[in-house]
């Protein structure tokens, strides 16, 4: 079925796409290695939040919390707020986003373009402090709809009901899941969803390790753990810099002619990672992990030129 | 274990205090455990930011070549030769 009757019914369904020249090479006679990307760029606005936006503002009309006309806050790097701008603008909200200054001019540009107001938190401490902003504006204007990502069970539920299901009907061999942790609503929703399908499926979290400037709390107890974070989902877990990320989103381009986005190759770094341990371990696997979003909105960085590499992003939240 | 076999830890800002400024220690050990007891002879202070109660504070995060150690084991979790460890601050992060 490819035809829909809006935007908003054409979410998910994205096409699981094999990597055969990525997959590590195998010795003759054992089990084979396979890649599979989750193409989440497939969505209405281009980014695998599409599924979290729809599903936060579905629970908050259901729930009489959001009412017509009303205002939407939520802190956002980019392609929350990107999701929530085009609902709310579909069905009659206003959207005011809380986002850290040091992200790239493409995602103000496209928040703007789809009418939400923007809010700049403070460089310093990244997303943390985007959230802590947040959180005072919410108290500040209790009229406000604050749906929160981090903390609202619709974005694991998107991801129980729609990114899991759709991955093990497609690939009910999936050994392994391997996806971003942001919010954790993917790998918590998916995760939980595979797991109870098949509990041997590995899950695996790749997060992204920035430059120290986002990691500049004042006192250790400032950190930060979504609510939504159940460790018990997760099997192994990861920390990938920018130097890997940037390097994997190259490979992907260049070796299956794929363009996504700087977190997709932190997320590739982690699944190749566990591939390259199947293959020595001479384990049969079919290894899926997310592509969040395509490359377009991280060009004005410099990483996709020839001569572009991970410097550049220093200082910047870049997934 | 001789010098040459110490192992490299990375130290984040907020801690930096505890070493002298310096971003990168070294410290001998084959567990996680034997890792932080080894950093506390040479940075005292330092083992109680990062432990609680015997067990990692909920906002530290520990890596051995950049894999969390709260899914090896966590603080037995085994140290190799060559391995390299982060301590990080958990903070929000990624796509959102």
């Amino acid at each position: 079925m490819t035809r829909y009757e809006s935007l908003e019914d054409s979410l998910g369904h994205t096409p699981l796409i094999g990597l055969p020249k990525l997959a590590p090479a195998v010795a003759d006679g054992a089990p084979a290695v396979r890649l599979w990307i989750k193409m989440e760029d497939r969505n209405p606005t281009g980014s695998i939040k599409d599924r979290t936006a729809l599903f936060m503002v579905d629970a908050a009309e259901k729930s009489g919390q959001l009412q017509p006309g009303a205002t939407i806050l939520e802190p956002t790097s980019g392609n929350t707020g990107i999701s929530l701008a085009m609902v709310a603008k579909v069905r009659g909200y206003k959207l005011v986003c809380v986002m850290p200054e040091n992200t790239s001019v493409e995602r103000r540009q496209l928040l703007e373009m789809w009418g939400a107001r923007i809010i700049f938190s403070p460089a310093a401490g990244g997303s943390n402090e985007a959230v802590r902003v947040a959180k005072a504006i919410a108290s500040e204007n209790p009229d406000w709809v604050f749906l929160y990502q981090y903390g609202n069970v619709a974005n694991t539920r998107a991801h129980y009901e729609t990114t899991g299901p759709e991955i093990f009907q497609d690939l009910p061999s999936v050994t392994h899941f391997v996806a971003g942790l942001g919010t954790t609503g993917t790998l918590m929703g998916a995760g939980h969803y595979l797991r109870e399908q098949n509990s041997q499926i590995a899950v695996i979290a790749a997060e992204p390790r920035y430059g120290e400037l986002v990691y500049g709390l004042r006192n250790i107890d400032e950190g930060f753990i979504p609510e939504l974070y159940d460790p018990s989902v997760i099997t192994r877990r990861f920390s990938v810099g920018a130097e890997d990320s940037v390097r994997r989103v190259k490979q992907l381009l260049e070796v299956e002619g794929i363009f996504a986005g700087i977190s997709t190759g932190a997320i590739l770094h982690a699944a190749l990672g566990v591939a390259q341990e199947c293959v020595r371990d001479g384990v049969g696997a079919d290894i899926v992990f997310v592509l969040c979003d395509a490359g377009w909105k991280y060009l004005s960085t410099g990483i996709y030129a020839s001569d572009g590499d991970a410097d550049s992003l220093e200082g910047q939240l870049w997934a | 274990m001789t010098n040459l076999e110490r192992t490299e830890v990375r130290i984040p800002t907020i801690l930096r205090p505890y070493t002298k400024g310096e971003k990168v220690v070294g410290a001998s050990g084959t567990t996680v455990s034997e890792i932080i007891s080894s950093l506390e002879s040479d940075f005292p202070g330092l083992a109680d930011r990062l432990l609680e109660k015997g067990e990692l504070r909920r906002f530290i995060n520990i890596y051995i070549n950049d894999e969390d150690v709260r899914f090896m084991g966590s603080l037995e979790a085994p140290v190799k030769n060559g391995d390299s460890i982060t301590i990080l601050p958990a903070v929000a992060g990624g796509q959102m």
